[in-house]
């Protein structure tokens, strides 16, 4: 019984962390690209040098636009060859006959005011396309609240099937202990005095529980953190650095164990002792 | 020190075990509590301790009033009245020391306090040489012992014992009531049910008769009264 409580408690909490670890970070990335989003205004190839330079001051005319910089299309091939690192070198024989647009960056004061700003960009003379990253935003964003719920749900379940069970180990302890319990009472011994061993019982199966969780975290977001990097590069896609995540995440993972045994035990306590 | 004025007990399942009982018990007093089995003796008793509650009417133990008693103020209420059953109700894997000094360390006394009250009473009942004997290798009546040291250690006002000879050899018997005895001549109040004709008829006390839950003799150095 102590064993399963104790196995119940780190499967929870495993859970727990996997959970946290995914969302924090997912959440942090949707933050990340929404911060950085910005807006590629493709000019017109067609357009002449008077009417670029129209088309830029009229984008700065608009409400919310923080600043506007133009970029060649020798400077976005440029980009796109570092971007794609070796792959890219196929691209260099471009050079000399760039298919590419001209290009006004646009960035908004308030990342949310992305969209309206580009709607009223694409509207303008000479713009051939809008290009931003909302899109790419509101899905991440999206995704991270369908993960949230499914994972709350999820862990909400293990939650209490931990305190139960560890209500029940306590439950057996009160059993057994009923005959100093009584002795107990008889001789004065206030409520609080009969009820705080049963409290630090519970809160240490909880710390047990927490243990293995804990080596989890740590070890495997040390792996994930220090491998990440070289299998996905995007620019966005940056983990929360591993000092102070994981530990922060470890006293979480602690305190949510030490809770459920506490929990537990406060709901057998108030069951059986009814002192 | 006692008063219960108009006390009624009915349990839920629709039993009266007490009926308008009005009983006065002073400081110091010796008090049989005499009566077949089922007449209501041990509720009286349970009623003082407040492990049961009054139905109806009012309840005094050493200037608290039990029918308005918060309960949390209970243990408090316990810590002034020592209790002594006919089953002795000793941890089994204490030891006599570790028995006695547990109602000490409940209340968080300090270490010291407790060394030197646990000693005292120890050698009151005539068990110091014993101390670190757990209750199974004692006599019934060494155990009793160990229970009425237990009672008396924190000094309680009121001593009450539910048929406390009920387990033990007439022998035996006597050298209980010769502690309680002794407890009474210190100032202590005694109240002590029994069946013991002979204990009642012998050390003569005030005797409190209870048939079916009524109070149907009170009488200062009373008999038994009961054929056995």
């Amino acid at each position: 019984m102590t064993f399963a409580s104790i196995a119940a408690v780190t499967t929870t909490l495993i859970l727990v962390a996997v959970f946290l670890a995914l969302v924090l970070n997912l959440d942090q990335m949707a933050r990340n690209i929404e911060q950085d989003v910005q807006i590629s205004t493709l000019i017109d190839v067609m357009a002449d040098e008077d009417q670029i330079v129209a088309l830029g001051e009229e984008i700065e005319q608009i409400d919310g636009v923080a600043e506007v910089q133009f970029s060649s299309n020798d400077n976005e091939l440029e980009r796109l060859i570092e971007s794609m690192g070796d792959e890219g070198q196929a691209w260099v024989m471009l050079e000399q006959d760039n298919p590419l647009n001209h290009v006004y960056i646009v960035e908004a004061v308030v990342p949310e005011d992305t969209e309206a700003i580009a709607n009223q960009i694409e509207e303008l003379d000479n713009v051939e396309n809008v290009l931003y990253g909302q899109e790419v935003v509101e899905q991440l964003f999206q995704f991270n609240n369908y993960a949230r719920a499914i994972g709350l749900a999820l862990i909400v379940a293990l939650v209490f099937t931990a305190i139960f069970l560890i209500s029940n180990t306590i439950k057996i302890t009160i059993i057994a202990r009923s005959t100093e319990i009584g002795i107990q009472k008889l001789v004065g011994a206030t409520n609080a005095f009969i009820r705080w061993p049963f409290f630090v019982e519970g809160a240490l199966l909880g710390i047990l529980g927490s243990l293995a969780p804990i080596a989890v975290i740590i070890g495997g977001y040390y792996y994930v953190y220090h491998n990440f990097p070289d299998a996905v590069t995007f620019r966005f896609v940056e983990l929360l650095p591993f000092d102070p995540f994981a530990w922060q995440l470890s006293g979480m993972v602690l305190l949510i164990g030490a809770l459920i045994g506490v929990w537990g035990s406060v709901m057998s306590v108030r069951k059986f002792l009814k002192v | 020190m006692i008063t219960m004025e108009n006390v009624s007990k009915t349990y839920s399942n629709g039993v009266t075990a007490l009926n308008d009982i009005n009983i006065q018990i002073e400081r110091g007093e010796f008090v049989y509590l005499v009566g077949p089995s089922g007449a209501g003796k041990s509720s009286f008793i349970r009623l003082i301790y407040r492990e049961a509650k009054a139905t109806a009417g009012k309840i005094i133990v050493n200037g608290r009033d039990l029918s308005k008693i918060k309960e949390r103020h209970i243990p408090y209420l316990r810590r002034d009245i020592g209790v002594v059953f006919q089953d002795f109700k000793l941890l089994p894997k204490l030891t006599v020391y570790e028995n006695v000094a547990f109602a000490l360390e409940v209340i968080e006394a300090s270490p010291k306090s407790i060394k030197r009250r646990v000693t005292d009473v120890l050698q009151l009942v005539g068990l110091e040489g014993k101390a670190k004997m757990i209750p199974s290798e004692l006599s019934g009546g060494e155990q009793q012992r160990v229970a009425i040291a237990r009672a008396i250690v924190n000094n309680p006002k009121v001593v009450i014992a539910d048929e406390p000879t009920g387990n033990l050899d007439p022998d035996t018997s006597w050298e209980i009531m010769k502690v309680l005895d002794d407890i009474n001549s210190k100032g202590t109040t005694i109240i002590m049910a029994t069946h013991s004709k002979h204990i009642v008829n012998t050390i003569k006390r005030r005797v409190i008769a209870i048939e079916d839950g009524n109070v149907v003799r009170d009488q200062q150095r009373g008999d038994y009264g009961y054929e056995v």
